[in-house]
């Protein structure tokens, strides 16, 4: 027996480990839904701040909504705001600590809806913070309500027959919105759904992060994801609904990137 | 002897909040308190490079007030009772994540948009709970331009010390009329160190620091209400204040505070002069209430009359501190009408002659 558990060590000792948790990530069970985009979203926010060597420097804010919780797997400092309301917490933040790299990570409801004032105004004066906008067309944490991202057709707990126009508006596009205003430097949306996405995901947040420095403006990256629970969906079909329905309404790609002029003058 | 000048109650209020070491104020324009504001944004950041900044909202005000409350600033917003009522959520949230800030309130007249004089009718908002849930703000009254300027300082210590939300209730007219005031020092605010909760960037060697009012645990969720109770009764304990003035010997006591309390004080000069033995208790802490001072001299007294710019609202505390044992009576005008201490002085002696 003492020989095998010798063996066993010997055996790890000649591995080198190839994926790990990044330190920035607590070692915390999620609350999210098996097949959720928030996993892979929160994991590579919080491997592009240890890459970056940020986490000592950073500071979030977590909506209401699923992410609820972010400060319980986040390992920076973080403010949970009232519904809507990230963005005026952050400048709140950002406004005493201009030195510090600020985000907010927020939902449809919470940013496109309730929150659609403090969104607006916060990228209109150009808060030097980064916005990541998690999009899955619907309510997730209250079971599965319209959002003002919901689809035309698609049904919900409170659209039981599918959104209709004439009677409940449509899907609001905010970050091409928001994209319109001086105040945004970076706006990109971006999808979690496949390996390429992620890491392209991965690298918007990145480059998000590094401009924040530059004090030129909002970085704003949208993450189309999906919601497998409330759509009534196994995981792998959510992600082709996402191909289907949502990307064609929300293309990927970016919305307003800075110039060369931008980046090397700052 | 500190720098003396003459100024209106609102900026007084700002100057003082500069020289009080002022880090951030957030803020939306309203009347009849634009003049915070305004002053803030052409003298503030000139002077301490402190932040201020306009608002879209009052909702973002307080909500900015939050996060720079939660990164350790020394941190205000002021303005009138409309604008109060949409901070009530962010006030909640303030107090359930026990963050110390200050909130001024230039109280006009209402209910809905009311008008832009003088009112007291943000008496019950103010003092039992705007929000939801079971929390308590500092109120404190100022009766002066002087006490608008002191009690800057003063509320953010209060905040500091008991990690809560200070409210300073004052009203249109002290925020507009011109006072004598001695204004304080000008604190170094960069000598302040933000506190080691705040959210100021995790060190290695810490756990993170994270500011929140979520607890889903019905279990968790008590033990913070538990704990805020305990620190609200340490609070009643230690920083009840009130001014008597004259009340030893008095037959009848006028309860009043902020503007009322210098109309009352007037009337109490006319009745003395007529013979008629009139004492002031003037609450400067509207939470935590002088309950005790009040129940004290209801052990002498014939009666008391609660004077107040609204319907009748601080005179439930002024029963609940009497408890039957003398008549409570009521004046009050409303919609932003100041009474005269005359007209005070006809309804004392009605009610006086009544009781006699």
């Amino acid at each position: 027996m003492e020989n095998s558990m010798h063996e066993v060590e010997h055996h790890y000792d000649e591995m080198s480990v190839v994926c790990e948790r990044p330190s920035t990530l607590l070692d915390a069970r999620m609350h999210y839904c098996p097949g959720c985009g928030h996993g892979v979203a929160h994991r590579i926010l919080m491997e592009a701040i240890e890459e970056l060597g940020i986490q000592e420097q950073t500071v979030g804010v977590a909506p209401v909504g699923c992410s609820v919780f972010a400060y319980h797997y986040m390992n920076v400092d973080m403010q949970e705001a009232a519904h809507g309301r990230a963005t005026a917490v952050a400048t709140g933040i950002k406004r005493c600590l201009p030195d510090k790299y600020v985000y907010t990570y927020q939902g449809d409801g919470d940013l496109a809806a309730i929150g659609t004032g403090e969104t607006v105004h916060t990228v209109n004066r150009g808060e030097n913070i980064l916005i990541v906008f998690i999009n899955n067309a619907i309510y997730g944490m209250t079971g599965g309500q319209m959002a003002p991202t919901t689809l035309l057709e698609q049904k919900t707990s409170t659209t039981p027959y599918g959104r209709e126009s004439s009677f409940m508006g449509n899907p609001l596009k905010i970050t091409e919105l928001l994209a319109q205003l001086p105040g945004a430097f970076y706006v990109t949306r971006q999808a979690v759904n496949t390996p390429v996405n992620v890491r392209r995901a991965k690298k918007a947040l990145l480059n998000a992060l590094k401009y924040q420095k530059l004090n030129k403006g909002t970085c704003m990256v949208e993450i189309v994801s999906n919601c497998p629970t409330n759509w009534g969906m196994k995981p792998v079909e959510a992600n082709e609904w996402l191909v289907e329905n949502m990307l064609p309404y929300y293309p990927l790609g970016d919305m307003k990137v800075p110039s060369k002029e931008d980046i090397e003058n700052a | 002897m500190g720098e003396l000048r003459l100024m209106k109650g609102n900026e007084a209020l700002a100057e003082a909040a500069i020289r009080a070491g002022m880090d951030a104020y957030f803020g939306y324009p309203i009347t009849p308190q634009s003049e915070v504001l305004e002053y803030l944004t052409r003298e503030g950041y000139n002077r301490t490079k402190c932040t201020i900044l306009q608002a879209e909202s009052e909702i973002a005000s307080i909500n900015m007030v939050y996060g720079a409350a939660g990164a350790g600033a020394r941190v205000m917003t002021s303005s009138s009772s409309p604008g109060i009522s949409l901070m009530q959520e962010g006030l909640s949230y303030i107090a359930g994540a026990e963050l110390p800030c200050l909130v001024v309130n230039i109280n006009r007249g209402g209910p809905g948009l009311g008008t832009i004089q003088p009112s007291q009718g943000d008496y019950f908002q103010s003092v039992k709970g705007g929000g939801h849930g079971d929390y308590r703000l500092i109120v404190l009254a100022p009766a002066t331009v002087q006490e608008m300027a002191d009690f800057v300082e003063e509320g953010w210590d209060l905040a500091d010390k008991y990690r809560n939300p200070v409210m300073m209730l004052s009203d249109g007219a002290l925020g507009q009329m011109m006072e004598k005031v001695e204004l304080r020092e000008q604190r170094d605010r960069t000598a302040r160190k933000a506190p080691e909760w705040a959210t100021t960037g995790k060190p290695v060697e810490r756990d993170r620091n994270f500011i929140t009012s979520l607890f889903i645990k019905p279990e968790e969720m008590e033990q913070v209400n538990l704990h805020l109770q305990e620190k609200y009764r340490t609070i009643e304990a230690n920083e009840i204040r009130v001014q008597e003035m004259d009340t030893e010997d008095a037959d009848f006591i006028i309860v009043a505070y902020g503007l009322s309390a210098r109309i009352g004080h007037k009337v109490m000069e006319i009745m003395r002069a007529e013979g008629v033995k009139v004492g002031l208790i003037r609450p400067i802490t509207l939470w935590p209430y002088p309950y005790a001072t009040i129940a004290k001299a209801a052990e002498h007294v014939k009666g008391f009359l609660s004077l107040e710019l609204n319907a009748g609202q601080m005179v439930e505390d002024v029963r609940l501190a009497v408890n039957g044992r003398c008549p409570v009576g009521h004046y009050g005008r409303m919609g932003g009408i100041i009474p005269s201490p005359e007209e005070v002085v006809e309804v004392l002696k009605d009610m006086y002659s009544k009781i006699q």
